[in-house]
Parts: structure tokens; C-alpha cells; sequence
């Protein structure tokens, strides 16, 4: 049932990554802005964030809690509207869709939660929950159809012997197997996009691998494109090792590029920070790793953001007198985009 | 971390409601009073000689191997009215609690789930309901139709009490919809109507059940007091009617006649007290998530 | 950092050693589910010790049941917790009197709970926190508030908070990083000689984490403290551990040196659960899979719990239970000691961890 024609690219949506013309983007973000009232004045979660989703791609976005990861994902998600800036799947303005079309956008980009426990309807078995989407859009013809093809799906996210589980509720699963559960949802759509928030970070370490291999298995068999977000950088690198990571700090991108380039050689202070205080699985790299030591352990309020750059009240190689006092701008630097004044430099 | 997961899902809302009856034992004996008193009034009838005629010998006659709860006012058998007279007021609890759960239901989904203007309107709705007084329009009711027939009586019951349900469905389903299987369901683009009613709503069945036996209780108070009040016109043997003719001809004066008082009164507590203790062990059950601990 | 940490206090013997410990939780009057068999372990001052594995091992409930802990329903059934109080004497944890117990907590042995949030009482101040844990164990004249805020001040500063801040705040106030460092402090408060931490930086961001684990060196070097910590983060232990324990099925399965564990191990699960975390420096390397989960514990296992998902099992681990041997004996508790049959075969066909 799991028939994917590759769509007709339309007119490419202007991409930034140098395989642009050969890989449109599926799912962009142009200049996309959240800005969330709050009691002390608006809270800008997002402030201008460009983005691509490409087929068979993964992009990872990393940062810290309340960096604006999630909301952002949301907005590629439809989820929430941008405040400002667009979103636009296949080169059209989810905004600007008819009703058929956003239908058609609703099921092509699914989201996949970080919480299987809160993702799930409990009062629903397995194959009502994965099923739901299949009977509802007529994608099969009756129930012992839709009980085949659900089986299918659950064999595709390696929930084996699906019958095991078809008739199961979400509290008689473990972690895992409700995550497997809601990426089963997520493809009874034939998604070309899914969104996936956190998605492995409540799991233990040894289902992540797994659930990991599963997605990108996804990726690679079926050409669907990911945004992945995560806090975890070793996650990001093993899953986005062909794709892309944006490192995203208080609502902006601050680098983003070819995975192996960001993680192996980290430009921008911050990114050097986070991937200098990964605690690695090794006790003598542990202990003689070198690690950058920030100003200030403290993020900044988002409601009262220093000028210039965001991060030059903890960056350690900050320049006084154009760091805090210019916001440098996201600009291509060789093999990478990267907004900082130093680092830019060299 | 200790919890044993009883490996059955299966059993869906009617199986976990018998689980949670009779797995403890109060939860237990409420059922067993529940089910002999709708046994005593609904198959009691069938089972006795209902002919019971008037007979002036024999008013306020005491306890005998004949009569066994003694004789009324107008020397009928009491003990044959009280099992003639369950029906009626079980019916119309019965009726007056679907409609007011229905509407509650139906009308609080919406205005949670929807919100906007609809939920606007059905707010203000239930204000103007709420304001209506119950006794006084049931007064007007029977004072227009003197031939008000019990049914009347419970469509009344339920058209009016909804809204104290209505309110609280509503704000349950406000939480609700912002939890995240809601949302997977809309990212499904699964449609409103069912994403309300497959998903939102059978989360509360638990909720929406023990409300259902709530309003039963209130609504059998109400028929109940209304046949005290001498509101509704007397028809049938019907347990209410009996505590208002016991009333009527100063029963408690007369020491004969203390059965045909306490026993309808008895009833009504004893179905009562078996609704209450029974709603309560089921309270955790009809989760799914607590089902199996 | 490095060097210096391993080096215990002068030889006393253990601080704390556990003996043939059960803990299980009372599923009906006369029934109990044992969640924790069997453990050992010896803790020498000065030491730290992580205990990893999987959800549902029984991390926490070991490191509850250290400090009788437990909710009441559970219990410690069985074996031996032997701790030296600062007075010298030894005492069985299993068998002190409740008062006894009550005043020995937090001024000689103090617990940090997972979740920070649920610690603080949620309308009290950080500054009524330290008080009213500085007032429970006090033993002669009342301090004056004063006194104590001065004292709570320097603790805060110690893990680099900002007392005038910090004191004042409700814990909501705070995020979530300041609140585990501000938990930390309290734990520290009666200068305990023991600190068991559980999960102490999971939910917590990267660099807050790191911040945390830098506090917890640093503290350790200063205050002598020994330390049990529970994670399911194996990047955490082989930073802030001496020892390492691996947990599987409410068994200690292995139990050796930092070096040990992530070097040398000899246990099947040790070796599986290090390579299934991806390294993020260096090349890309594909971690492995553990598939499957572990057994549960109202369904024990005849021989090797973990015999169905491991890979170089045979017929006899399916029948016969391993008990704990010992690899190398060192001494002051950082002895290898793995509970696999097949560990020296295993480590001869060069299948474990070298």
C-alpha cells in the first residue's frame, strides 16, 4: 500500500545548501518570527529562522530548552502560524492553501511528539489508533483491509509479530514500543515529511539506537525528508550524518551546515560549547577532553535580550565593542552559515 | 516499578465496569442492593397477585401473614403498592438522567472542543437555564396539564438540570483538547466530529458514567419531592405518591401505619445508598490507564 | 582532577558496604515482589560509584532502600547495610530506630531525588528549606536565622548560585538547573558523609548539566564526601564515577573500576549498553542494538536474566543462575567482579569489551 511517486517538483523553493537544484526543498521556512505574549512584555520564541526539509534528508535541530527548537517545529508542522515569515510545502504558502490542499499538506507533514505516554490515546488499542487516519481518508477498503495494512506498518517500525500488538493499549506497551506505535501513526499518511520532536530523549539509550535505526531506515527506503529535533548532539551526528545541523540559540539560528563539519569542527563559540559538554562514554577522553568554559551558566531572559550578539554575555571569546554592541548576521562562511563577529573571521 | 500488567486489554468499558463493581467489596454489595431493588420493582410485579382493591374493613390494618406491611388509608396493601410502586420513579430517573447526560455531553463537548462563538452562545445558555426555577415551572407544568404523565415529568427533569454537568464536561474537554494525542489526531486530519467523539470523550466514559448515576439519584429526589409537594397529579401506585398520601392523612400519628411511611421511604434509600456505594468503587476503573493495577 | 579524585581517605575500611541486600514491595498481605536481589558492594570514603542501566532495574530502588527510603509499601527484606557514622560506630541501616534513623539522614547520609521540583515544598522559600533542615537535626541551643542564612549563603555560593537571589525565591521561581544545584546545597548543608543522587542531571540542558557534574568535582575534592549516583547516562559515570555498577534485572551484574566498566568489561549487557551510545567526537561510528527489554519482576528467570536478549548465550545460562565472581581483587572496593558464566570465554574470544 505504501505507494510513494515521487511528487512532480514545482518551482524549487530558493535554498541556501549547495544541492539545491538537484534536491528541492520539500518543507521551507522563510524569515518565520513567534512571538508569544507574555506577562513581562513579548517573548520572541522564534526571530527569523530560514529552513529547508529535503527528500531522503534529515535535517537536525539542536539546541538548548527554550531556544525556540520546538516552536519552530511547530510552525513547519502548521501547527502554529508564524507571527511573521512564511512556511511553504512544495513551494506553496501553507497560508495560502485551499481547503483540499491543506488537507493535502495536513497528512503529507506528520509530527511525531517527544512524549509516546501523552501521544497516545489510552482508551485506544493499537490498531485503532494507527488505523484511524487509513479508514477516515478512505485509504482502505474495509476492516480486515485496514487490520492488514496497520499490521504492515507496525512490521515497517519492527513491532513484530504485529498481531502481538494490534489489539494492545498504549499503558501495556513499554516506551519504546509506543514510540514505534506513534511512527506507525505517522506513516499510515505516506508522509514525505515528519517532524520529529525530541522524539527518542525520554527512551533508554539502548531503544534509542533502535528507534534511531528504524527512522532513518524510513529516510533512506522511503525517501522521507526529517526535521529532527533533539538536544542531544551524539544523536543529531549519528542521525544527520549525511544531512544538515542547525544550532539554534535564544530563537536564531547561529550555524548550520553539513553535519560532519558542525560536529567535528564546531565554529561558532556556542556550538563549540554544547559539543565540548557532551559527558562521552569514555573515562580517559572524559577527563582529558578540553571544554570551554562560559561566562555565565545562565541563559539570558527572552524578554530582556542583551544588545548586540545574544550570546556575548557567556561567550568566551567574545570582541568588546562589536560583539555586544552589533548583532552579526547569519552569513555563508565556506562550508557552513554562521552569525558570529570572531569566529567569521578566519 | 513494581506494578504487574495483567495481560488484558480487551475487555472494553462493560467489562472494566464489572471488574471495578466487583472487585471490592462495598463496590459489591452496592451492586447486589442496586440489582434487588430494580428485581424487587421491575420483576416483583410479575410475581405477585396485583389486584388491590380498596377495602374500607380494613383501614390502617396491622402487620399479618396476609398483609405483610399492613394495609393503607384506604385499606389497599401496602406491601403490594410498594412492589407496584418502584417502577415509576426508577423510569423517570432513568429517562431524566439520558437526556440530561446527552445533552450535557453532546453540548459540553462542543463548546470545549470548539470554542469561539459556539462556545460563547452555550455558555449563555446555560446561565438562562440555570435560572430557570425548577419548582416553579413543574408548578405551571401541572397546573396546565392535569393529565401530566411521569415522562412529562422526567423530559422536564433533564431539559433542566443539565447545565451543572454541561459546565464541567466543558472544562474537562478544554483541558483535554490541548493534550498531545488531540493534537496527533488533528495532525491526522481526522475531523472534528470524531476526533470529539473517538477520542476526546471516551477518555471521560468513566466520568460521564458515574454522572449518569448521579443524575439518576437527583433526578428520582426530584419526582419523589414533587409527589410530596402534591404537585403531580395521583395515578399509579408509585413510591412518592405513597410517602405523600401517608402525609396527607397524618401517618405519623397513627402507629398502624408507620410501615406504609417507612417503606417507600426505605426504598428510595436503599436504591440510593446501592447507586452511591457502587459509583464509588467504579470511579478508578473505567480508566483504562488504572485498569489492570 | 583526575589523579587526585581516585585517592581515598586513610584505610578505615568501607564507609558503607552492602551485603546480600533484597528489597521488594508488598503486593498483598502475605506477598512480596522482590525487585532488588542479591546486591554487594562496598563504598570506601572518598569514593564515587555510579549505578547504571535500563529503566526498571531497580537503580532506584536500591539507592531508596540505602537509605530505607522506600515507599511504604517497600522494603528491604533481606542482607546487610553497614554504614560508619561519624563517630566510628558502625551501624546496620536495616536496623536503626526510626528516630534514630530520622536524625542520621541528611546530617550523615543525604539523598537527592530525581525531578528537583517535587524535592521543595512548593510554597516555602529556599531560605525556609535550610532552615527548617538546619533546625530538624540541631541538637543544643537554637540557632538564630540569621546564623543559618549566613551558613545556607556560602553553601549556595559553593555550587555558584547567587544567595541573594536564590534564598528568597520560591522554587518555581528558579529553573531547572538552579533548582537541582540549590537541592544539591541542601543535601550538603549537615556536611553528610555520603550523597546518593538520583538522576541528578537528566531533564537538565547540556550545558546546565555540564555545569552540574563541574559543581560535584569540585565539591567532592573540597567536602570528602562519598557518593552513590544513580543514571541511566553512561557519558555521566564515566565522568563523575570512580566505580561503576551495572544494574540489570534487579541485580548488580558487574562491578569494577570506571577503566573497568568502559575499557575492560566482562559482562555481555555492560558491553552492549556502552556500545549502543553514540560517541559524538571522532568519526562516525554505528552504535549497536540491544533489541528487546528486561524481564519483569514477577517473572524471574531460571538461569541469566538476561540470557533472551544476549547474544552469546547458551543452554547452561538459560538453566543455571551466575553468581558474582571476582575478577581482579584490588582492594578498598575496586575489585571486577562480573556475574556472567561465559565471562572468561567470552573475554578470550575477545567478544566483551577490550
Amino acid at each position: 500500500m505504501i505507494d510513494r511517486s515521487v511528487p512532480p517538483t514545482a518551482d524549487p523553493a530558493p535554498g541556501t545548501a549547495t544541492n539545491a537544484a538537484s534536491n528541492p526543498a520539500l518543507l521551507s521556512l522563510h524569515g518565520v518570527h513567534q512571538v508569544f505574549p507574555g506577562p513581562r512584555g513579548d517573548v520572541p520564541a522564534v526571530a527569523g529562522v530560514d529552513l529547508e526539509v529535503r527528500p531522503g534528508k534529515a535535517l537536525c535541530l539542536v539546541g538548548e530548552s527554550g531556544c525556540g527548537k520546538t516552536t519552530t517545529a511547530r510552525m513547519a508542522a502548521g501547527l502554529a502560524a508564524p507571527t511573521r515569515g512564511s512556511v511553504l510545502f512544495r513551494g506553496r504558502n501553507i497560508d495560502a492553501m485551499d481547503k483540499k490542499e491543506r488537507s493535502g499538506f495536513r497528512r503529507a507533514v506528520q509530527y511525531i511528539h517527544q512524549d509516546p505516554y501523552a501521544s497516545l490515546n489510552p482508551v485506544r488499542t493499537v490498531h485503532s489508533t494507527v488505523s484511524a487516519g487509513l479508514r477516515r481518508h478512505r485509504m482502505v477498503a474495509d476492516r480486515r483491509e485496514a487490520r492488514r495494512v496497520t499490521a504492515e506498518l507496525l512490521e515497517r517500525v519492527d513491532l513484530t509479530p504485529a498481531e502481538d500488538f494490534l489489539d494492545k493499549y498504549p499503558h501495556q506497551m513499554s516506551g519504546g514500543q509506543r514510540q514505534r506505535v506513534a511512527i506507525a501513526r505517522a506513516l499510515a499518511m505516506n508522509p514525505e515529511v515528519i517532524i520529529a520532536d525530541e522524539s527518542t530523549s525520554m527512551l533508554d539509550v539502548s531503544i534509542r539506537v533502535s528507534l534511531l535505526n528504524t527512522l532513518g531506515r524510513l529516510r533512506d527506503e522511503l525517501g522521507v525528508g526529517f526535521l529532527f529535533i533533539t538536544h542531544d548532539l551524539a544523536v543529531a551526528k549519528y542521525f544527520a550524518w549525511d544531512g544538515e545541523i542547525a544550532v539554534m540559540y535564544l530563537g536564531k539560528v547561529v550555524e548550520r551546515g553539513p553535519t560532519p563539519r558542525v560536529v567535528n569542527d564546531p565554529r561558532h563559540p556556542y556550538t563549540k560549547a554544547l559539543i565540548s559538554a557532551v559527558c562521552e562514554p569514555d573515562p580517559d577522553l572524559a577527563r582529558t577532553r578540553e571544554r570551554v568554559r562560559l561566562r555565565d551558566a545562565d541563559i539570558p531572559d527572552l524578554t530582556d535580550l542583551p544588545p548586540g550578539c545574544d550570546f556575548h554575555p557567556r561567550c568566551p571569546v567574545y570582541a568588546q565593542g562589536v560583539c555586544d554592541t552589533h548583532r552579526p548576521p547569519l552569513v555563508r562562511d565556506h562550508d557552513r552559515l554562521l552569525a558570529c563577529h570572531v569566529a567569521g573571521q578566519g | 516499578m513494581a506494578v504487574t500488567t495483567v495481560a488484558s486489554g480487551g475487555a472494553g468499558v462493560w467489562g472494566a465496569i464489572w471488574q471495578g463493581v466487583t472487585r471490592s467489596t462495598s463496590g459489591f454489595l452496592g451492586l447486589c442492593i442496586v440489582l434487588g431493588v430494580l428485581l424487587f420493582a421491575f420483576v416483583g410485579p410479575l410475581l405477585i397477585d396485583t389486584h388491590n382493591p380498596t377495602d374500607v374493613t380494613k383501614i390502617w390494618g396491622p402487620i399479618t401473614s396476609e398483609h405483610w406491611l399492613g394495609t393503607n388509608h384506604e385499606g389497599k396493601d401496602t406491601f403490594v403498592q410498594l412492589v407496584l410502586g418502584g417502577r415509576e420513579p426508577i423510569w423517570v430517573g432513568i429517562v431524566a438522567a439520558v437526556i440530561t447526560v446527552a445533552i450535557a455531553v453532546v453540548l459540553g463537548g462542543i463548546a470545549g472542543y470548539v470554542r469561539g462563538r459556539i462556545d460563547h452562545f452555550l455558555l449563555q445558555l446555560t446561565d438562562i437555564t440555570m435560572t430557570i426555577p425548577f419548582i416553579v415551572l413543574m408548578l405551571v407544568v401541572a397546573s396546565f396539564y392535569r393529565t401530566t404523565s411521569p415522562m412529562v415529568v422526567a423530559f422536564i427533569i433533564g431539559l433542566v438540570t443539565w447545565p451543572y454537568l454541561m459546565r464541567s464536561i466543558r472544562a474537562q474537554v478544554l483541558t483535554l483538547r490541548e493534550r498531545e494525542f488531540v493534537e496527533a489526531a488533528r495532525i491526522q486530519d481526522l475531523g472534528t466530529a470524531r476526533i470529539l467523539f473517538a477520542e476526546v470523550l471516551p477518555n471521560m466514559a468513566g466520568y460521564i458514567f458515574i454522572n449518569f448515576i448521579i443524575a439518576i439519584t437527583n433526578a428520582i429526589y426530584a419526582v419523589v419531592g414533587m409527589y410530596l409537594l402534591g404537585l403531580l397529579p395521583s395515578t399509579a401506585a408509585n413510591w412518592g405518591l405513597m410517602i405523600q398520601q401517608a402525609w396527607d392523612n397524618n401517618a405519623f400519628l397513627v402507629p398502624a401505619a408507620v410501615p406504609f411511611l417507612l417503606a417507600p421511604m426505605a426504598m428510595i434509600m436503599l436504591f440510593q445508598i446501592g447507586l452511591v456505594t457502587m459509583t464509588r468503587s467504579l470511579e478508578q476503573t473505567l480508566d483504562p490507564r488504572l485498569r489492570d493495577r | 582532577m583526575t589523579a587526585s579524585r581516585t585517592a581515598p581517605v586513610p584505610h578505615e575500611g568501607p564507609l558503607l558496604s552492602v551485603r546480600n541486600v533484597d528489597i521488594g514491595y508488598r503486593t498483598g498481605r502475605r506477598t512480596l515482589l522482590t525487585t532488588v536481589h542479591d546486591v554487594s558492594f562496598d563504598l570506601h570514603p572518598g569514593q564515587s560509584m555510579a549505578l547504571v542501566g535500563e529503566s526498571g532495574c531497580g537503580k532506584t530502588t536500591l539507592g531508596l532502600g540505602l537509605l530505607r527510603l522506600l515507599p511504604r509499601t517497600g522494603l528491604v527484606s533481606a542482607g546487610e547495610i553497614r554504614f560508619r557514622r561519624k563517630d566510628g560506630d558502625t551501624v546496620d541501616i536495616r536496623s536503626m530506630a526510626k528516630e534514630d534513623l530520622r536524625r542520621f539522614r541528611w546530617s550523615e547520609a543525604a539523598m537527592v531525588f530525581q525531578g528537583a521540583m517535587n524535592a521543595f515544598n512548593p510554597v516555602l522559600r529556599i531560605e525556609d528549606h535550610f532552615v527548617d533542615t538546619f533546625r530538624a537535626h540541631e541538637t543544643g541551643r537554637p540557632r538564630r536565622r540569621k546564623e543559618i542564612l549566613e551558613e545556607s549563603a556560602a553553601l549556595l555560593e559553593m555550587v555558584r548560585l547567587d544567595p541573594a537571589r536564590v534564598l528568597g525565591s520560591f522554587p518555581h521561581e528558579l529553573s531547572g538547573g538552579m533548582r537541582q544545584r540549590s537541592l544539591i546545597a541542601l543535601a550538603l548543608a549537615l556536611e553528610p558523609q555520603l550523597l546518593i543522587l538520583d538522576e541528578p542531571t537528566t531533564a537538565l540542558d547540556l550545558l546546565t548539566q555540564r555545569a552540574i557534574v563541574e559543581r560535584l568535582c569540585e565539591l567532592r575534592e573540597a567536602l570528602r564526601f562519598s557518593m552513590v549516583f544513580i543514571t541511566h547516562d553512561l557519558g555521566l559515570a564515566a565522568e563523575l564515577a570512580d566505580r561503576v555498577g551495572t544494574m540489570y534485572a534487579g541485580r548488580l551484574i558487574e562491578t569494577g573500576t570506571t577503566r573497568d566498566i568502559f575499557h575492560r568489561s566482562r559482562h555481555p549487557y555492560t558491553s552492549a549498553l556502552i556500545g549502543s551510545v553514540p560517541p559524538v567526537s571522532g568519526d562516525l561510528i554505528v552504535p549497536e542494538s540491544l533489541p528487546g527489554s528486561p524481564p519483569g519482576p514477577s517473572s524471574p528467570l531460571p538461569g541469566c536474566s538476561f540470557a533472551p536478549r544476549c547474544g552469546h548465550a547458551v543452554d547452561l545460562c538459560r538453566e543455571r543462575r551466575p553468581e558474582p565472581e571476582v575478577l581482579h581483587s584490588r582492594g578498598d572496593g575496586l575489585s571486577h567482579t562480573v556475574a556472567c558464566l561465559r565471562s572468561r570465554e567470552l573475554a578470550a574470544e575477545g567478544a566483551t569489551r577490550d
